[in-house]
């Protein structure tokens, strides 16, 4: 083979590569919309209505317990992943540690980003069993959190590392004190740590590991914070495979609810960031 | 901006303000220490917790697997191939060979694709086209894994078993190892690629000028010069890829069909580490002695997941110093 059809060759595997997954995107993009939209689009009130008595043998009613319980979790979890990972990543610029010190921390921080969820889920039931309490509602932010945590550490990191250091060295030279730094850092890197809350939410409400243990798996209403729900992947997951064709349409349906969620959270993210990037230094255009 | 500066700022030498006395200006001076002070604390919390969480996890995953290590030697566990917690056997052996087979299966479908496409979007692809397929590859590692998690129960259950199967001339119902790794394949690639983009991203250009200028065409330069130069951080992509897949959760869970033999053929249904614990977690709680093996299961996953990232670490080091640009 000459070096001319070796170039033509695998030029044209690239693009048939890019092509296929492109391709598969569209695919498991429009199978979901496709099939969930039949379902959800026929009857939307099923995601607005509570389930009934024997909703796993007969899918009565509908699912807002775990569009509910969704919510529930992932809201207050994504604001304690947000406090804690922002306070991390902050403390891992050079004001407040030592290279060395940043350095030890980011590798335990991509140990924890690399570890299943699975994991996550099996500690804190651990936790649930030590202390003697069952699952329900406030573990499964707990572990969501947990699972929260590294993600969006590091994106709010690659934000406040990409902060230009004029602005660090202006707040100094007026006399502010490193916290008044960060703060103003934190706001010249707005658009980034935006995006990575916002996709730190969209990873939170699309697991399902992590909370499959830990929540609770209810098939009720949540009530409160200990007691037992569940999430639109648990019940995804829970039910796709259903012998009941009515129970497996709701799997359907709920697909179709979490799959706009998480276009519709990716879409924000980028529209956050190009609008508040007019905070950023350097002005509007990223 | 924080109006503790502004306010700091504007009290030196600006008449409208009234004037202030010492005193207050170093309450003023006080209170902000006071906030560094406790700040500081409190990041320095923040920076440990990261360490604290991962030691955490690490020493509780470890006692609670105490109980049956000590009762079942480890070597015999993951040699066994007798799973069937009911009776106190704990053989490792039939999910240890599913999660090989998934993992390699679908690396192997997946590595290359990963890669050419991360060529196309960083060398080939130009302005519009790059932004679409590149946002489009976000998005695809976005997706939920359930939402393949359905979809391969919608579209490739069926391909594999009505097609793919009989025409390799196997028997399949459609949930199996093979399943499981074409979905795999499918979740893992985003992931490589834009590690793998950002690695081809990052040479400086002479590189490729260079190269071209000696003569070489655009393909012996990726092939021969960027790749190489690129190659730690593909490495690594793919290495972290390696652990991806192996802790990969519910997709294996809801498509491998659950069966704890060893499987014959890669179109046997099976069983993964991952799905052992969700099979089981549930039911038998009660029994104290199988949520230590499940926990165990955990640990393990743990500490091979670290040892992958751990190797791509390594490897990205050694190869930048051998394959130096």
């Amino acid at each position: 083979m000459d070096r001319y059809t070796e170039q033509r060759l695998f030029g044209l595997l690239a693009r048939a590569s890019a092509a296929l997954i492109v391709g598969v995107l569209a695919l498991v993009v429009g199978v979901t919309l496709f099939r969930g939209g039949r379902v959800f689009l026929t009857d939307p009130a099923v995601a607005v209505t509570p389930p009934g008595s024997r909703y796993m043998l007969d899918g009565g009613g509908g699912f807002l317990h775990a569009v509910l319980g969704s919510l529930f979790i992932v809201v207050p979890a994504t604001v304690i992943a947000m406090v804690l990972s922002l306070s991390t990543a902050i403390y891992l610029q050079s004001d407040y540690s030592s290279e060395r010190t940043s350095e030890v921390i980011n590798m335990f921080l991509n140990v924890l980003w690399g570890t299943p969820p699975i994991v996550y889920g099996v500690f804190v039931l651990t936790v649930i069993i030590a202390v003697g309490a069952q699952t329900s509602l406030i573990f499964g932010v707990i572990a969501i959190a947990i699972f929260q945590y590294p993600i969006m550490t590091r994106y709010a990191d690659e934000a406040l590392k990409a902060a230009p250091d004029t602005v660090k060295e202006a707040s100094y030279g007026v006399g502010a004190t490193r916290f008044e730094t960060a703060r103003v850092t934190v706001r010249a890197a707005l658009p980034g740590v935006i995006a990575g809350i916002i996709m730190g939410f969209a990873r939170g409400i699309g697991d399902a590991a992590t909370v499959l243990f830990t929540a609770g798996r209810s098939t009720q209403m949540p009530g409160g914070p200990f007691d037992p729900a569940t999430t639109l992947p648990i019940l995804i997951f829970e039910q796709a495979a259903s012998f009941n064709a009515e129970v497996r349409s709701h799997a359907y349906a709920a697909s179709f609810v979490l799959i706009v969620a998480v276009l519709a959270l990716i879409v924000a993210s980028k529209l956050l960031a190009g609008r508040y990037a007019r905070f950023a230094p350097g002005g509007r255009h990223s | 901006m924080s109006s503790t500066t502004d306010h700091g700022a504007g009290t030196d030498g600006n008449p409208g303000t009234p004037p202030s006395t010492d005193d207050a200006r170093s309450d003023r001076l006080e209170w902000r220490l006071t906030i560094e002070r406790l700040s500081s604390y409190w990041l320095l919390g923040a920076g440990l917790f990261a360490i604290a969480l991962f030691g955490l996890i690490v020493l509780t995953l470890v006692q609670q697997s105490i109980p049956i290590v000590s009762e079942h030697s480890l070597l015999e566990m993951v040699t066994s191939s007798n799973w069937d917690p009911a009776q106190e056997e704990f053989g490792f052996l039939p999910a240890i060979v599913g999660t090989i087979y998934v993992t390699v299966l679908s690396m192997a479908m997946g590595t290359p694709i990963a890669i050419l496409a991360a060529i196309y979007i960083a060398e080939y692809a130009e302005g519009r086209t790059k932004m679409i397929v590149s946002s489009f590859i976000d998005v695809l590692a976005a997706i939920p894994s359930v939402i393949f998690g359905l979809v391969g129960l919608i579209v490739v259950v069926p391909f594999v078993g009505d097609y793919l199967a009989p025409a390799l001339g196997a028997h399949s119902i459609g949930l199996g190892i093979v399943t499981v790794s074409l979905v795999m394949a499918i979740i893992v690639t985003p992931f490589m690629i834009s590690l793998s983009v950002e690695s081809l991203e990052a040479l400086p250009d002479e590189l490729r000028e260079s190269s071209l200028g000696v003569g070489a065409t655009k393909w012996e330069t990726i092939r021969s010069v960027l790749l190489r130069a690129a190659g730690p951080g593909i490495f690594s992509a793919i290495l972290l890829g390696f652990g991806r897949v192996f802790g990969a959760t519910i997709v294996p869970a809801m498509l491998i069909g659950g069966q704890t033999a060893i499987p014959d053929s890669p179109f046997d249904a099976g069983e993964t580490l991952p799905t052992l614990i969700v099979n089981d977690f549930g039911e038998l709680m009660s029994l104290p002695l199988t949520q230590s093996a499940l926990i165990l299961v955990g640990l393990m996953l743990l500490v091979i997941v670290w040892l992958f990232n751990f190797g791509a670490m390594l490897v990205r080091r050694r190869l930048k110093r051998r394959w130096q640009y």
